[in-house]
Formats: C-alpha cells, sequence, structure tokens
C-alpha cells in the first residue's frame, strides 16, 4: 500500500542514473567544438520537445505554434539584459511567467478547437508573434535582430565557456525531465492521457477537461520560453527567423520521430533529427552544391515514413520491453491508430 | 424515501422531430428505476439530457433540489452523479487500475504544479485513489487483471471496468445506460448482483436496458417510454400487464 507509485509506473531511478551518467561522460568523448555546440542545442531543444511531448502525447493537443513562445522567452531575456542591464537569471523569470500567463490566455481561447483546425490555430499565433518580432523594431531590433546578449553568469562563475553552458543546459533538462514526470506519475497524468482516450468518459468523472488542456499547454509554453532563454544566452543574438513556424514544424518532427507519448522518446528525436540535420546540410551542401534550407525538404519524407513504418516513432523500436515509454502506452498500437 | 432526482416535463425537439415529449418521474434514495421503450424511443436522448450532454427543449431536471438543466458534465460527478455509456468510454490506452483510478478524480486535489513539485498532497490523493480503486476492484473480482490494458480486455470485463469507475467516488446516483447489453447470462446475474448490493448500501440506479428478465428482477420501478413520450410507470408486476406497454412492444410478450 505504501508504494503506490511503484505498483503503478515502477521506478524511474534508473533511467535518471543513466541519463545522468551519460551526461557526464559524453564530454570526455567529444573533442570537437562543433559537436559540442551540437549538445548544447540538443539540451535546449529538448526542453521544448519533452513540452511538446506532454501536450501531445499526453494529453493529445496539438501545436505547431511553440516556436512562437521559445521566441517570446528569448526576446524577453534579450530585450531586458541586452538593452536594460537586467540580471540575466531574473529576466529568464519573467520571461517565464510572462509566457506562462500569455499562452494561458491564448490557450482559453485556441482550445475550444479540436484537430486540424487547432493545429491552423497555433500556426497563426506564431505568425502573429513572429510579425510582432519583425514589426516592433524599437523593442526588438526588428529584422536585424538584436546583438549584445550577455552570457549566463553563476555565483560569480562566467558560463561562456562550452562545457560550463553544455552542464547547465543539461541540468535544466534533467530538472523538466524531473518535472514532467512528477507530472507524468500522478492523477495528472492520469488525466492527460484520459483525455486523448476519450474526452467525454473524462468529463463524466467531473474533470474539467478545458483546464487541464489550457494547464498543460501553458506549461509546455513555459519550457519553450526557457529554452528560449537558454538559446539567447548562448548565441548571444536572436532575429526573428528562427522564431518563424518552420522552427516549430522541426520541434514536431522531432517529437513524432522520436515518439509522443515518452519525454525520452522526444528527447531521443530531438538528438536524432539534429544530427540529421547536420547531415543533410553537409551532403546537400558538398554532394549536391545546393545552399540553404535543405534539410526542409527531407522533413515531410521523414513524417511520412516515421507515420508508416513506426508510429510510436524510434522510442517504440527501442523500446523493445517496455521499460522508457509509460507502461500502458508502451503495450499497445492503439494510440498511434488514432494519429496525433 | 425522499427525492433524489426529480424530471419534470422534459421535452426535446431536434428539427421537426420530437425525441422526447413532456417526460416527468422521480427517483428516490436508494431506489433502482428502470426507463424502457422500444428501439428509438428516445431513452437515450432522455439519459442524455439528465446528464447534461444536451440542453432539453424544454422542462428541468432536479437533483436532490438542485437544479442540473444548465450545468456542465463536469458539475455533475462533484454532486453525486456518475454514468457509464452504451458504447463504453473507458480508457483503453490505460490499465484497469488506472481506469478505476480516474473514477475518484472528483475527490483528489493535485493539480498540475503541486503535481510538478511533488507536494506532499499529491502522495495522499495517489494513495486515497489506490485504496477506493482497489476496494472496488476487489469487490468485482477484477484484481487478477487490474494491471492489463484496459483496452486489451474483452467486452464484458471492460463493462465491468467502465461499472467499477462509476462507482469508485461513492456517488448518490447512478446512470446506467444499457449495461447489459453484450453480456452472457452469467455475466449479466454478476452486473445484476453488483447493482442490487449497491442498492442495499444505500444508492440510487438509473438504467435503460433491454433485457426484461433482469429489470423485471432488480427495478424498483419502470418507466416506460415509446415514441418519445412516457406511455405507463409502475413496479415490474404492474408493467407486465399493462396493455399499453404490451402494444407497444408490439405483442412482444415482457417476459
Amino acid at each position: 500500500m505504501e508504494k503506490v507509485e511503484a505498483i503503478l509506473y515502477g521506478s524511474r531511478w534508473k533511467g535518471f542514473l543513466g541519463f545522468i551518467a551519460l551526461i557526464c561522460l559524453l564530454p570526455f568523448f567529444i573533442s570537437s567544438q562543433y559537436i559540442f555546440t551540437l549538445f548544447i542545442l540538443i539540451g535546449i531543444y529538448c526542453i521544448v520537445t519533452i513540452g511538446l511531448s506532454l501536450l501531445i502525447g499526453y494529453a493529445g493537443q496539438i501545436s505547431i505554434g511553440h516556436a512562437a513562445f521559445f521566441g517570446i522567452g528569448a526576446y524577453v531575456s534579450g530585450v531586458l539584459t541586452a538593452k536594460h542591464d537586467m540580471s540575466p537569471w531574473l529576466a529568464m523569470g519573467i520571461g517565464m511567467i510572462a509566457t506562462f500567463l500569455i499562452a494561458y490566455m491564448i490557450g482559453m481561447q485556441v482550445l475550444k478547437l479540436k484537430g486540424h483546425i487547432l493545429a491552423l490555430a497555433t500556426i497563426a499565433i506564431n505568425i502573429i508573434v513572429y510579425i510582432l518580432l519583425v514589426g516592433l523594431s524599437d523593442i526588438t531590433g526588428g529584422a536585424s535582430g538584436l546583438i549584445g546578449i550577455p552570457n549566463l553568469s553563476l555565483f560569480g562563475l562566467e558560463l561562456g565557456n562550452q562545457l560550463h553552458y553544455y552542464f547547465l543546459v543539461w541540468a535544466f533538462v534533467f530538472l523538466v525531465i524531473l518535472f514532467s514526470t512528477n507530472i507524468i506519475r500522478s492523477n495528472v497524468g492520469r488525466v492527460l492521457r484520459s483525455i486523448h482516450d476519450s474526452e467525454i468518459g473524462t468529463e463524466t468523472l467531473g474533470v474539467n477537461v478545458t483546464k487541464y488542456k489550457i494547464a498543460i499547454f501553458a506549461l509546455s509554453a513555459m519550457y519553450a520560453s526557457l529554452a528560449g532563454s537558454l538559446y539567447a544566452h548562448y548565441i548571444n543574438f536572436i532575429a526573428p527567423p528562427t522564431f518563424n513556424v518552420s522552427f516549430s514544424i522541426l520541434l514536431l518532427v522531432m517529437v513524432m520521430v522520436g515518439g509522443v507519448h515518452s519525454i525520452w522518446g522526444a528527447m531521443i528525436g530531438t538528438a536524432a533529427i539534429m544530427f540529421l540535420n547536420e547531415v543533410i546540410r553537409f551532403v546537400g551542401h558538398t554532394v549536391f552544391n545546393i545552399s540553404g534550407e535543405v534539410e526542409i525538404v527531407v522533413y515531410g519524407l521523414i513524417i511520412v515514413v516515421v507515420m508508416i513504418f513506426m508510429p510510436k516513432g524510434l522510442i517504440g523500436v527501442l523500446d523493445i520491453r517496455g521499460k522508457f515509454a509509460i507502461k500502458s502506452a508502451a503495450k499497445k498500437n492503439v494510440a498511434s491508430e488514432k494519429g496525433v | 424515501m425522499g427525492n433524489l432526482l426529480e424530471v419534470k416535463n422534459l421535452t426535446k425537439k431536434f428539427g421537426g422531430v420530437t425525441a422526447v415529449n413532456d417526460v416527468s418521474f422521480q427517483v428516490g434514495e436508494g431506489e433502482i428505476v428502470a426507463v424502457i421503450g422500444p428501439n428509438g424511443a428516445g431513452k437515450t436522448t432522455l439519459f442524455n439530457m439528465i446528464s447534461s450532454f444536451i440542453q432539453p427543449t424544454v422542462g428541468e431536471v432536479l437533483f436532490k433540489d438542485q437544479k442540473l438543466t444548465g450545468k456542465k458534465i463536469f458539475d455533475l460527478a462533484p454532486l453525486g452523479i456518475s454514468r457509464t455509456f452504451q458504447n463504453l468510454q473507458i480508457f483503453s490506452n490505460m490499465t484497469v487500475l488506472e481506469n478505476v483510478m480516474m473514477g475518484t478524480s472528483v475527490k483528489l486535489k493535485t493539480n498540475v504544479f503541486s503535481a510538478g513539485f511533488r507536494l506532499p498532497v499529491v502522495k495522499r490523493d495517489e494513495s486515497k485513489a489506490y485504496q477506493a480503486a482497489y476496494k472496488v476492484l476487489e469487490m468485482m473480482q477484477l484484481t487478477h487483471l487490474m494491471h492489463e490494458q484496459a483496452g486489451q480486455l474483452s467486452y464484458g470485463q471492460q463493462k465491468k471496468v467502465e461499472f467499477a469507475r462509476a462507482i469508485v467516488y461513492d456517488p448518490a446516483l447512478i446512470m446506467l445506460d444499457e449495461p447489459m447489453a453484450g453480456l452472457n447470462d452469467a455475466e449479466t446475474n454478476t452486473m445484476a448482483g453488483y447493482i442490487s448490493d449497491l442498492k442495499k448500501k444505500g444508492h440510487s440506479f438509473l438504467f435503460v436496458e433491454h433485457k426484461m428478465a433482469t429489470i423485471m428482477q432488480i427495478a424498483d420501478r419502470i418507466v416506460v417510454l415509446d415514441f418519445g413520450t412516457k406511455i405507463a410507470e409502475g413496479t415490474p408486476e404492474e408493467i407486465q400487464k399493462n396493455e399499453k406497454v404490451i402494444s407497444a412492444y408490439l405483442g412482444e410478450e415482457a417476459i
């Protein structure tokens, strides 16, 4: 009777230990600065895709607009630190709270919609935010971007150093995983999954489904905002095109390739797509001599292939014993039949 | 015996069609009331109006003297009304245990942030939900299936899971939409047994069903609908002798 959580979901500490060990060991094997940068970006994007996994895989709602919230986080951090000399940590917190509130208000309206219409509405949000970022040039610096965003520092330790920033980003990823698995392994997690299976059934049990959808939408937006701030302080320069709809689609591809029903899947997908991205760019550039956004062409193909051959994503293929994914989603294909 | 549920002059028109016409009846505390009628008589429409899924064109529903008409679907469970569905609304990707635990949501206080920060309330809620669910699963002899995916069970077992989920939080009124449909005789009898047992504990039931033998056996009162209108109401004995009812079923004899 004591360990209800263990009875329902087993232990998660093995997964955590594996994760921590992997993160600590990686720097010993990576010598190239280029790969290191990639791992920092993977960490940053993982924070967004974990949130998307909660929203898409657990609650069954879709968003093709999370680049907007990533952008809001990045710009709040960027503007407050570069133009107003605010402490980056404070700016980051303000960005997260602001994004949460904005997403909450948007969610109240948008989450009344379902399926494709919801997807279109979230694209619209992304486009609106993008236009504002370009248009409010007095504040945001407009199309030419915002320069001079300072590095983060922690207890006087400047985190401009790649290795330091790598650990900082992945520490945040760990906190996000901890927070998210706490949610998944509680009644709230069950409510989210039940919404996915039967909204009517959930409401009949006295659950205000809309309230939960909005809360998880706002939470995932807050994660995106955190990631945006970390991005801004890492790259030190931000410009509107980064936060366009194509980035939202990229995030969606990451989650779908990895497997929406598991936050570990979302992370694996993020890493896989990031590496693939680099390969495509390299091959496109050197072999086919194309420049520009070649990778976007490949995404469509990837989505089709993934949906047909591995609807549960990479995690579904790797996860033969059902260890990573949530037990219930791992065992059966039903969820994937419904699509996203 | 006070009136728990009062249905007053309920009417529902879909365009020119009157699906339910001026139906009134009551469900007393600790009473089992069955709604019967030929196919298309408006039973499910009536059910959906009572459980706030659709709003009536005319009339109102009172529960413990409180007006239900106009309330949201999720407002009903906190008042103590739960329902099941003819075409099952279980959570097929969740385990049986999780399904039944979901039924306790009304009594839990965990929200997204208390769950994320794992405040003490979460642990209390989890063990409360687990213990309540386990008790019901034990009563319904489902404990051996509790870690199975609900979607993988047989139809009869799924019906049991949905029933367990509806009763787990101790609601005053349980509305069942064809609880025995698709069950074999043994399963039907077990289900009837659960209903009678719960009645003894003070729960009230309102249910729609086609299996006459079971209805006659467990119902205290029967409301008969035909073409949306109430044509009869009474004890099983009275209904069996009622000529209107017999002709509504086209001479088909109610056993």
